[in-house]
């Protein structure tokens, strides 16, 4: 009984970075493959505990819109594949379009000519891949609160972190905005459909978004938004000398580990490493002492406990065995054509990823006044979906 | 604790100044009701009390504004924030994060407080406003009522010597606006926070003030009293007010109670009188009855507008029928069994709590919202099927902002375009126009206009289409009385000319002048249906002052008892 995940209150609500190093973690084993098979054992593994905790607030439909831009783009990946042709040399020719005759400068653009069922497989695969990825990161939006996330930023940020969260409750207004003005055409007699209907109504709507963000803006001012410490000259500028110096000594890190493969040969790798980890450093003692200034403190933060330590470990474990799994089984050949066997091993690596299903806490009964269904049947299903 | 010394406000590019010679002070521990009608500088005033104005909104302010002894010259309103919590008029636009908890957190952290006060704070203030059931809600999911509450906390939290409220019941039914006055009361009492708040119903809150400071017109000095001597010149005045002048008691009074104790003389007096029919009922109208409202200047010129012979009016059938009507918003039946009939020349008031679906019943009127069972009839044709080209010459639907419906920048081009939409002669609209709004030129911004203004140019547009059913949905939201009483006139004599009229509200007094018959919703369905004085009288939330005072004979507004004595 003791092991039971708790009913989530935000006392013991899972820290926001949690979810994302599990999706992370899930993705990252998801960019490693090609195995259609592995890959949707990724997506129902996501799917799974996305059903089991997410809540009804509005950020969770995140996943439902990320399963949908998903198949977007592995659709799209076998447009593009069966128009633009493909390099994957192939026998098995499905059917043959008619080519469009190029311009000589455009050579080695195909547009039409023959299709294979191995250029298709390779494109299905590979925009299975990149849908799987999107799905993980979907996971991750659904999961964890993106108000909370910002919050968790370090001080000195956390202007651009306010900024952040404005701008997302932001959002859902802009749309009751275009929907308020669309009933208001249609009082007006005007159709509400329409390239013309939308021009009409984009005008007022970023109007009243604009009255808005001055309202709030004047709402944070009298709360004492932006109130600073007094903070001595000398540590202002010294907060300066770091950031700018660590920032300044990050560039020229970077530029030496990126020149060492060409001419720079060891000598960049020789001053660029420790150029750029001294810059990073300095900066973030910059940010350290940026955060002086700011009198402000915090509201209850999410804790990281040993349940945001078994979810981020869950996702880490899935991506460290994937990564150490790497066999041939991981990317089934197209040519020749062959069925994908789902290997064992990586197969089990995937599993652990469905321990947040079971340690996470349970998202709580939605505290509005529910009514009861009248057909006994929904209620039923209601349950079943909680 | 508020001193205002000589001041005057005046904005960039406006001629005359909006404040001028201001001397107001406010004692530590009162609560200061602010009082007057609209434009005359009431949110300024409210505004410059934390620096907003003239910091954020720009403008000059002359003369000198302290707050516990800071000068808002010298202070920037982050700096005040610890001393001074101000609510504006729209709570929504206050917000700054998306949970309630988080919300009433903010100021705390921007302050710096440290977390375990912060946490008890809190609590505390999640008890004291009654919000502790909804602390993990998203704000976007509450009422009206709980947002002005969670409002109030938020500003509340960081302990502020001063809390200023710009119109905290305007947008509350009757019952959620005294929960928010019974906050403000014990807060005054138990905390000894000083509370400046400006109000346009004044039947709610004047009880509450210990004083009222009224500005009776713009650039006029303020007048500062006791409210029952303020009360007794002030032009703008609650029903009780209205009925102790008309009966001559002298001081007035200013609750319900206090009017009841004096009023057994006038019931007396009154006993023997039939009460009149506030509003005549359709085409049995009594025309002495009518009383003084302004319902007979505004029928000549609309009538003659609107081509509309009001003998030719009455044939029997109903405008609007609409039968079992249910409609469901996800699994949320929003409105269930709803049934409702309105006949030419019938002005029927839909009450009931914010959330009651109100506003629903009247978008499916105008085809906005699709039934998910049961029947809306509009002069025999269903709203959700019809064009709304051609749904507007049927029923006209006055949205709660009315500023949604105006697209164009200048009243002519609004008139024109609403032409254009009806289909309607050239110059239709401006007619209408110029009688509902003599004094307004072609070139103004609907923008700028007031809000009983724009309410005026919004019912014209909409009027332009000649539709017989016209609803309208929170129509005296912002409005003062004078503009209150000038809807009502236009309101009557468009009823008197023929139209339909359905107006949802949580204005019990509007509902009493005008309405013929009341419906209350209540969790989307009809729980009373019938005559307004029998549906009011009995209701302790929906009964008009004048009824209560007068109770139990069925006497609802100071024009008819006037009209009766």
């Amino acid at each position: 009984m003791r092991l039971r995940a708790p009913e989530a209150r935000r006392s013991n609500a899972l820290h926001a970075g949690a979810w994302w190093l599990w999706a992370l973690g899930l993705a990252v084993a998801a960019s490693r493959t090609t195995n259609p098979l592995l890959l949707g054992l990724l997506v129902a593994v996501s799917g799974y505990v996305v059903a089991a905790r997410r809540t009804d607030a509005p950020w969770a439909r995140a996943y439902g819109a990320f399963v949908k831009l998903g198949l977007a783009v592995l659709l799209l990946r076998l447009v593009f594949s069966v128009l633009l042709g493909s390099p994957i040399p192939g026998s098995h020719v499905l059917v043959t379009l008619p080519e469009v005759p190029l311009p000589d400068w455009a050579r080695g653009i195909r547009l039409g000519g023959r299709v294979t069922a191995e250029q298709l497989v390779f494109a299905l695969y590979d925009g299975a891949r990149l849908a799987a990825l999107l799905i993980c990161v979907g996971a991750a939006n659904a999961l964890a609160n993106p108000a909370r996330l910002l919050k968790s930023l370090p001080g000195a940020l956390y202007e651009a972190g306010v900024a952040g969260v404005v701008a997302m409750t932001f959002a859902p207004t802009l749309v009751a905005d275009v929907l308020r003005l669309r009933t208001a055409r249609r009082l007006r007699g005007r159709s509400t459909g329409g390239v013309r209907a939308v021009l009409q109504v984009g005008l007022p709507v970023l109007e009243g978004a604009l009255e808005r963000s001055v309202a709030v803006a004047a709402s944070m001012d009298a709360r004492g938004f932006g109130r600073t410490a007094p903070v001595p000259a000398a540590v202002r500028r010294l907060t300066a000398v770091l950031t700018l110096g660590g920032l300044f000594a990050v560039v020229i890190g970077v530029y030496g580990l990126l020149t060492a493969g060409g001419t720079g040969g060891e000598a960049g790798i020789g001053y660029g490493l420790p150029c750029a980890a001294a810059g990073t450093a300095l900066a973030l003692a910059g940010l350290r002492l940026g955060g002086r200034r700011s009198v402000r403190t915090r509201y209850r933060p999410d804790r990281w406990g040993v349940r945001a330590w078994l979810v981020a470990g869950s996702g880490l474990l899935v991506a460290a065995l994937v990564l150490a799994l790497d066999s041939p089984a991981l990317h089934p050949g197209v040519v020749p054509l062959e069925a994908p066997g789902l290997p064992l091993w990586p197969a089990l690596a995937v599993l652990p990823g469905l321990l947040p299903a079971f340690v996470a806490p349970v998202p709580g009964q939605p505290a509005a006044p529910v009514r009861v269904p009248r057909n006994p049947v929904r209620a039923s299903e209601k349950e079943a979906v909680g | 604790m508020i001193r205002f010394e000589n001041v005057s406000v005046v904005y960039e590019g406006a001629g005359a100044p909006v404040l001028r010679g201001v001397d107001l002070t406010v004692p530590e521990g009162e609560l200061v009701l602010l009082a007057g009608p609209s434009g005359v500088g009431k949110s300024t005033l409210l505004n410059a009390v934390c620096g907003l104005v003239p910091h954020f909104t720009g403008g000059t302010l002359r003369g000198r504004v302290t707050v516990d002894g800071r000068d808002t010259r010298t202070h920037r309103p982050r700096e005040l924030a610890d001393v001074v919590g101000t609510v504006g008029q729209d709570p929504s636009a206050h917000f700054v994060t998306d949970t309630v908890e988080d919300e009433l957190a903010y100021g705390m952290e921007s302050l710096g407080i440290e977390p375990q006060v912060m946490r008890r704070r809190v609590e505390e203030t999640l008890d004291l406003l009654g919000l502790a059931e909804l602390r993990d809600r998203p704000i976007a999911t509450l009422s009206g009522g709980q947002r002005q509450r969670v409002a109030i906390g938020s500003v509340l939290t960081p302990h502020p010597r001063v809390l200023v409220l710009d119109e905290p019941t305007s947008a509350l039914d009757p019952a959620a606006a005294e929960e928010v006055l019974a906050v403000l009361q014990r807060l005054v009492h138990d905390l000894g926070t000083t509370v400046l708040m400006a109000e346009h119903r004044l039947e709610r809150v004047v009880q509450y003030a210990d004083r009222v400071a009224l500005l009776p017109a713009p650039g006029a000095p303020v007048v500062v009293g006791p409210p029952a001597e303020v009360m007794a010149h002030s032009p703008v005045y609650p029903p009780v007010v209205g009925l102790a002048r008309l009966a001559g008691w002298e001081p007035v009074p200013l609750t319900v109670r206090d009017a009841r104790r004096r009023a057994a003389p006038l019931r007396e007096r009154l006993a023997d009188s039939p009460v009149p029919v506030p509003v005549p009922a359709p085409f049995s109208a009594p025309v002495a009855a009518q009383g003084s409202g302004g319902g007979v200047p505004a029928r000549g010129p609309l009538a003659r507008l609107l081509r509309r012979n009001p003998a030719s009016v009455p044939d029997a059938a109903p405008l609007l029928t609409v039968e079992r009507l249910a409609v469901r918003r996800g699994r949320v039946e929003a409105l269930r069994a709803v049934d409702l009939r309105v006949a030419p020349g019938e002005t029927v008031a839909l009450m009931g709590r914010n959330g009651a679906g109100k506003s629903t019943l009247l978008g499916a009127l105008v085809g906005m919202v699709e039934p998910a069972g049961g029947t809306v009839r509009v002069h025999g044709l269903e709203p959700h099927r019809t064009a709304p080209k051609e749904l507007i010459r049927h029923a006209g639907l006055v949205p709660q902002e009315p500023r949604d419906l105006l697209c164009s920048d200048t009243v002519a081009a609004e008139c024109r375009a609403a032409d254009a939409d009806a289909g309607a002669a050239p110059g239709s609209c401006r007619e209408l126009v110029s009688a509902l709004l003599p004094d307004v030129a072609d070139a103004t911004h609907p923008r700028d206009l007031s809000e009983g203004q724009r309410l005026a140019l919004a019912l014209a547009v909409v009027l332009t289409a000649r539709p017989p059913l016209l609803l309208l949905d929170e129509p005296t939201r912002g409005l003062d009385y004078a503009a209150k009483a000038r809807l009502a006139g236009v309101l009557r004599g468009l009823a008197a000319e023929g139209h339909g009229i359905v107006l949802a509200t949580h204005d019990v007094e509007l509902a009493a002048e005008l309405a013929h018959r009341v419906v209350i919703l209540a969790d989307g369905e009809v729980v009373a249906d019938g005559p307004t004085a029998d549906v009011v009288v009995s209701s302790p939330s929906f009964a008009p002052q004048v009824a209560k005072v007068l109770a139990p004979r069925p006497w609802l507004t100071v024009a008819q008892v006037e009209a009766a004595l």
